[in-house]
């Protein structure tokens, strides 16, 4: 069965429910991509105007420390959404994001859905709502990491 | 599978059950820098194994104290008990001290057990973290000896970093020859990890298992099993199909001595093994 | 008079005299006899050898945080209520070692006990404290394990309840349906009648062993009206409770109320000083000391008394559980009151208001209970 770019997108859990009148430009502003393994997806400080539905594969997001070298923070695997810096200024990505092995994903045009966004707020609106919980759920998971959960408690 | 024990009573108990029984040490296997496996074989020869997985015993270091620990070994097993802990506290900072010839003593096995029997033709999706691998693996070894009895095996295991994770070469031989689907996920990665970054939770998001039948079983810090189960919840997973290892400080494990009080029930016999539905009043509440 | 056997449903009458030749003739069956007692001010359950060692012409006046004793007007040997003591201590001892273990090239076995089963005669048990007997043989004889210690010292011994004539300040047992008279639990009940200068106790039979024992000792058949006097006295105290507690869905009360903000305002009262537990006759909470010599060669296990009031009851992976004081309160009054239900099938609360009593601030356990319910509609302090 061919997967249409619409029906991928349709069928994903972000756009549940998401209004019909904005699904077509959405899907306008989508393609598929894939990286080899040990790709660099984006740079810390490059302009963040994409994000990305991973569809399969695995994606570092990391920070290089003095004395650490490059360290992953946390990975990014099939399902979720990878960058959210595209959604407020100076849009510029925080971290690397480098693949762990060969990755598929669709990857969105940030940059031209921002602008749509500030002219018609209800859509503005539905992709707010929807990243906001996409953060919340990165949040929640980086606290728990924080957390130290198995640590050594004396 | 051959038990003695009914009703999770073990039979053939000496009339006082605050009387441990003797074992051995027969092997002492270092898992992590703080982590080991104990095997145990009882000083009387005759006495054969029997545990459901789930359950623990209480095990006495000479002098020092006594404290429960989950069975960590496979069930089939009726010559060696194994136990696997963390070095933690007085009482197993002694045990990690123990040699092959020590003798060690036993009360037990104690608690209520995962539900295996009842739950034929379903997925199970098996969440842990950190030492809370150890409960569960004698449910792994239960599974992979009737793999045809269950439909999907998916295991989530997360640990504190890539020399934190537990019975690492099991783990990969169950991967290999077995259906049973593995995702390992680290809070801190090492260079050269290649794997999950991340807590156990957004992979409970996104696991291959179908919620309306499907059996979950947790065991892990009690955080981690909060947030899994509404990772659960949200994927429509009902609460008396989720199955919980609670953990509480433990004295005597026959239901007197009070300490492993957990709202209305006592982790020892009620307990540690608990369906949710039977705790969701209590469960997260802070200081219960 | 020539006693003979009494059957079981007469009620009988004896004098103080012949209550002394009861004990005397339990004496010499080898029992250990146990009773109430003066001592440095208070009652306790101590070794009595006759009637003179009972605390004749004593009573009790107990509230919040308060217990005095004050001398009566008239003889009475069982003219107060309950003291600090209860006979918990006897079956559950305070502390009990539980076994021994010897080391020797570097292997070690392990002794247990030789336990000789006491014969204990308890003189003078409240209704109350019956039915406290009852509730600690649901948590150590009827589990799936059973004590050893307790089913050994419990078999054996002979009861003799009183009744209570007079409520106590703060007696709550009608509430509790656990008093004032004893209806089970007996081998011999008595109620103590002082009336129109006579002075005798009212006996009801028990048990078959009960029933042999009097038929050992002097005693009269009561006429009606004696039995009628006794009974409208216990009735009377029945009216006069100190406290009550009103235990209609109690469970499901506290169940719903887990967060309400009750506990915090009592736990700014609460010291955390396991009073309560210690004096109540239902609380069964021990801890378990592995002790060794110096030698490191031979070692003990203890059984001791323990309360979920200290630091470390709760203590697991590096801290406790329940460290504040609000959360030890609401474990120890919702146990009681309502977890216990589940446990057990009964409430773990009797309503002889020692834990009020004997609190350093006069918590109310009654109190408490009533603010909740009253309060259902106070905001919770669930963030």
């Amino acid at each position: 069965m061919i997967h249409t770019l619409e029906s991928v997108i349709r069928e994903h859990p972000f756009f549940q429910d998401f209004p019909e009148k904005h699904l077509s430009f959405i899907t306008g502003c989508a393609k598929n991509v894939q990286f080899p393994e040990k790709h660099f997806i984006f740079l810390e400080g490059d302009p963040a105007d994409e994000f990305y539905f991973i569809r399969g594969g695995m994606v570092s997001i990391e920070m290089v420390i003095p004395h650490l070298g490059a360290t992953t923070v946390q990975t990014v695997g099939e399902g979720e959404i990878l960058g959210w810096s595209w959604v407020s200024p100076p849009y510029r990505w925080h971290f690397n994001a480098k693949t762990l092995k060969r990755t598929r994903a669709l990857v969105f045009d940030a940059k031209c859905l921002r602008a749509k966004c500030e002219e018609d707020h209800d859509l503005g609106f539905e992709m707010l709502k929807r990243f906001a919980s996409v953060i919340t759920s990165r949040l929640d998971a980086t606290r728990l990491q924080l957390l130290d959960i198995y640590g050594h408690n004396d | 599978m051959a038990t003695m024990i009914e009703n999770g009573v073990p039979q053939g108990l000496n009339a006082d059950p605050m009387i441990p029984q003797l074992y051995r040490i027969d092997r002492v296997r270092d898992e992590t820098d703080d982590t080991f496996t104990l095997s145990l074989v009882p000083e009387n020869g005759e006495a054969k194994i029997s545990f459901l997985p789930g359950q623990f015993n209480m095990l006495y270091v000479f002098g020092t104290g006594e404290v429960p620990i989950s069975i960590s070994g496979n069930p089939a097993t009726t010559s060696v008990l194994e136990h696997t802990t963390r070095s933690v506290g007085i009482v197993t900072k002694a045990m990690g001290l123990l040699k092959p010839g020590d003798r060690i003593g036993v009360r037990g096995p104690f608690g209520s057990h995962w539900p295996l029997n009842e739950e034929n033709g379903r997925d199970f999706v098996i969440i842990s973290g950190g030492i809370g691998l150890a409960p569960l693996r004698p449910v792994l070894y239960y599974l992979m000896a009737q793999r045809e009895k269950y439909r999907k095996i998916v295991l989530l295991y997360g640990a504190r970093a890539p020399e934190d994770i537990l019975f690492k070469k099991e783990l990969e031989r169950w991967r290999g020859k077995f259906d049973l689907e593995v995702q390992v996920t680290v809070d801190r990665a090492a260079s050269g990890w290649r794997g999950n970054v991340g807590v156990v939770t957004p992979l409970v998001a996104r696991a291959p298992f179908d919620p309306s039948n499907t059996v979950a079983l947790l065991c892990g810090p009690e955080v981690m099993m909060r947030f899994a189960v509404m990772e659960l919840q949200k994927r429509g997973v009902p609460h008396d199909r989720m199955y919980l290892s609670m953990e509480r400080n433990m004295r005597c494990a026959l239901g007197y001595c009070g300490h492993c009080q957990y709202g209305p029930g006592f982790v020892c016999k009620d307990g540690p093994v608990y369906r949710f539905d039977q705790i969701a009043f209590v469960f997260g509440k802070a200081e219960v | 008079m020539t006693p003979k056997a009494p059957r079981f449903s007469n009620c009988l009458v004896l004098s103080p005299q012949q209550l002394d030749e009861l004990l005397q003739v339990l004496t010499k069956q080898d029992y250990e006899v146990l009773g109430p007692t003066v001592r440095e001010g208070a009652v306790v359950y101590d070794h009595v050898s006759s009637t003179k060692d009972l605390p004749a012409g004593w009573t009790d006046e107990q509230s919040g945080g308060k217990y005095r004793l004050k001398r009566r007007e008239d003889n009475a040997l069982f003219g107060f209520v309950v003291g600090a003591h209860s006979w918990k201590k006897f079956v559950f001892p305070p502390t009990m070692r539980l076994w021994q273990a010897h080391r020797s090239d570097g292997l070690f076995q392990i002794v247990p006990e030789t336990r000789k089963a006491t014969k204990f005669a308890f003189i003078g048990v409240r209704a109350c404290e019956l039915h406290a007997l009852s509730i600690q043989d649901k948590v150590f004889l009827e589990g799936p394990y059973v004590d050893p210690v307790y089913k050994l010292h419990r078999e054996n011994i002979f009861i003799v309840a009183v009744d209570c004539v007079q409520a106590g300040g703060t007696c709550f047992c009608t509430s509790m349906n656990t008093g004032p008279k004893a209806t089970a639990g007996f081998d011999l009940a008595l109620t103590e009648v002082l009336h129109e200068g006579r002075h005798h106790f009212i006996v009801r039979i028990g048990t078959r062993v009960g029933a042999d024992l009097m038929s050992q000792v002097a005693h009269e058949e009561a006429t009606p009206a004696d039995v009628e006097v006794a009974e409208n006295l216990v009735a009377e105290a029945a009216k006069h409770m100190g406290r009550s507690l009103d235990v209609s869905g109690i469970k499901e009360l506290l169940y719903r109320n887990i967060e309400h903000v009750r506990w915090d305002q009592v736990a700014d009262r609460c010291l955390s000083c396991s009073n309560c537990t210690m004096v109540c006759p239902t609380c069964f909470c021990s801890t378990v000391e592995d002790l060794t010599d110096l030698s490191g060669q031979q070692a003990e296990r203890w059984r001791k008394w323990d309360s979920c009031f200290t630091t470390d009851f709760s203590y697991i992976h590096g801290s406790s559980v329940r460290s504040t004081p609000r959360s030890k309160y609401r474990q120890w009054m919702m146990h009681k009151l309502a977890y216990w239900i589940d446990q057990f099938g009964t409430s773990g609360c009797v309503g002889c208001g020692r834990c009020i009593t004997w609190c350093p601030v006069g918590i109310d356990i009654t109190e408490e209970a009533r603010v909740i319910r009253e309060g259902e509609t106070l905001a919770s302090t669930a963030g």
